[in-house]
């Protein structure tokens, strides 16, 4: 019944649905997991990063992109309609700063990119792009750090913090309890590890993490710092669970020594 | 009339343009910068029709800087005037051609070299090591010839880039009266003063 609305073009079915659409959410899905975290002022990428074969080079598989001096990209679906989607995206940041001569306002370039990728829902002969993508950055002229989200879809929502791609509800609702307004640049970094590391268990090799702290300034983290934080993390987590381990230990201790004087007690009291 | 230098030397090289912005023969502006940073190691000075000189130039900035975002490097000196060339020999024979000319000055961080190339608004390019645009290039080229080394140092080379704008100040009837001067090294790009 339903096949005939999902061949070649996005087209309503009864329901009211686009299968195309999301069949493109469900490759999302099944695309490595992407972070992004907003700080007091700093704002934090974090991308589950594949390992690369053995005679691969690293330097040419990238998930953290630059769009222009202060936008930065993060996507999660299929790598080859991100890499069609950054280049429409930084070919209008250099566009906008030639025609206006400013440069473009995160907000300004996720709009374009959601209506690229809304565009994709309704033309012929064309398919959505499979990807969503983490735009963040700072606007000219300002200090407050903008976190956005787009979706094959077209929708595009500004957060505080958010997860994309695979396992991404888990992330999302760690993040959802575990994050606070005016984290610092080391809370903001921390928090991206440890919700990563939700998902990704293979640790810190796996994880690339870029920083933005201001107007252009962008650091992406060596492997030896994000290892650092990751034993950090399990540190704490070693010492709360041994934290655990012992008020268990002594619950148990009082539980068994409240029963023994009951039973001291039922002894002289006979 | 506009007048453009660039010289190079040992390591570096030295672009110098006039700072006037005529129109017949009323100057209208006498503090134009018409030397443009195309990227970290390249500069570019340009002289010809106004508003062509202008939007064209910021044409080639934009590209230059695409290139390095999509890259992560940025274009070396010589394929960005290979590309500003084609760009300016495509737009002569498309209905409404740039006349504008350009002075490209760059330091390769590759080779460890500087570049310097000569481009005028019919395409044509040269690679050389000195050159000038406008009415100061018929006093300054045969300066150029005798005093140029390109082994000089840069005060050397500042003091060839007097002699030239010296010259053109005595024998041009319509000589600018203030130049910009920007150098190109391996330590990226500076202003300086005469």
């Amino acid at each position: 019944m339903s096949r005939s609305y999902d061949r070649a073009l996005t087209v309503f079915s009864p329901d009211g649905h686009l299968f195309q659409v999301e069949y493109a959410l469900e490759a999302v899905r099944k695309g490595t997991c992407a972070v992004g975290v907003r700080g007091k002022d700093v704002v934090v990428l974090g991308v589950e990063k594949k390992s690369v074969l053995q005679l691969q080079d690293p330097r040419t598989v990238r998930k953290v992109v630059m769009l222009d001096d202060h936008v930065c990209l993060a996507f999660a679906g299929l790598t080859a309609d991100g890499r069609v989607l950054i280049d429409k995206a930084r070919i209008e940041c250099q566009s906008h700063r030639l025609t206006v001569e400013d440069p473009v306002t995160v907000e300004y370039i996720t709009r374009h990119i959601a209506g690229i990728q809304q565009r994709y829902t309704q033309s012929g002969g064309v398919r959505p792009f499979g990807i969503s993508t983490l735009i963040v950055g700072f606007d000219p002229h300002d200090t407050k750090p903008r976190l956005y989200q787009t979706e094959p879809s077209g929708i595009y929502s500004a957060w505080k913090a958010n997860a994309i791609g695979r396992s991404s509800k888990t992330v999302r609702e760690f993040l959802e309890k575990n994050h606070k307004d005016d984290l610092s640049r080391e809370e903001s970094i921390k928090l991206t590890v440890k919700s990563l590391l939700e998902v990704v268990q293979t640790g810190a090799k796996n994880i690339e993490i870029s920083v933005m702290e201001s107007y252009g300034k962008v650091t992406n983290l060596a492997l030896s710092e994000i290892e650092a934080i990751v034993s950090e993390i399990e540190r704490e987590k070693e010492a709360e669970a041994e934290r655990k381990r012992s008020r268990l230990a002594a619950t148990a201790a009082g539980q068994a020594a409240m029963s023994q004087r009951a039973a001291e007690r039922q002894g002289s009291g006979e | 009339m506009e007048t453009s230098f660039a010289i190079t030397g040992k390591g570096y090289v030295i672009v110098a343009a006039d700072t006037t912005s005529a129109r017949s023969i009323v100057k209208m502006k006498i503090d134009e910068d018409k030397i443009k940073t195309l990227s970290p190691h390249l500069l570019m000075a340009y002289s010809g029709e106004p508003g062509d000189t202008i939007q064209f130039a910021e044409y080639v900035e934009r590209n230059i800087r695409l290139y390095q975002i999509r890259n992560l490097y940025p274009l070396r000196p010589s394929a960005a005037a290979s590309w500003i060339r084609r760009a300016l020999a495509e737009s002569l024979r498309s209905r409404k051609p740039y006349s504008v000319n350009l002075l490209l000055g760059g330091y390769d961080t590759a080779s460890h070299d500087p570049h310097l190339y000569w481009i005028d608004y019919l395409g044509t390019m040269t690679a050389v090591p000195f050159a000038a645009h406008g009415y100061g290039s018929y006093f300054a080229l045969s300066l150029l010839d005798r005093y140029h080394n390109p082994e000089a140092t840069l005060e050397e080379g500042l003091a060839t880039l007097k002699r030239c704008i010296d010259e053109v100040a005595k024998r041009l009837v319509v000589s600018p009266g203030k130049y910009k001067v920007k150098v190109v090294d391996q330590d990226g790009i500076r202003e300086v003063e005469l």
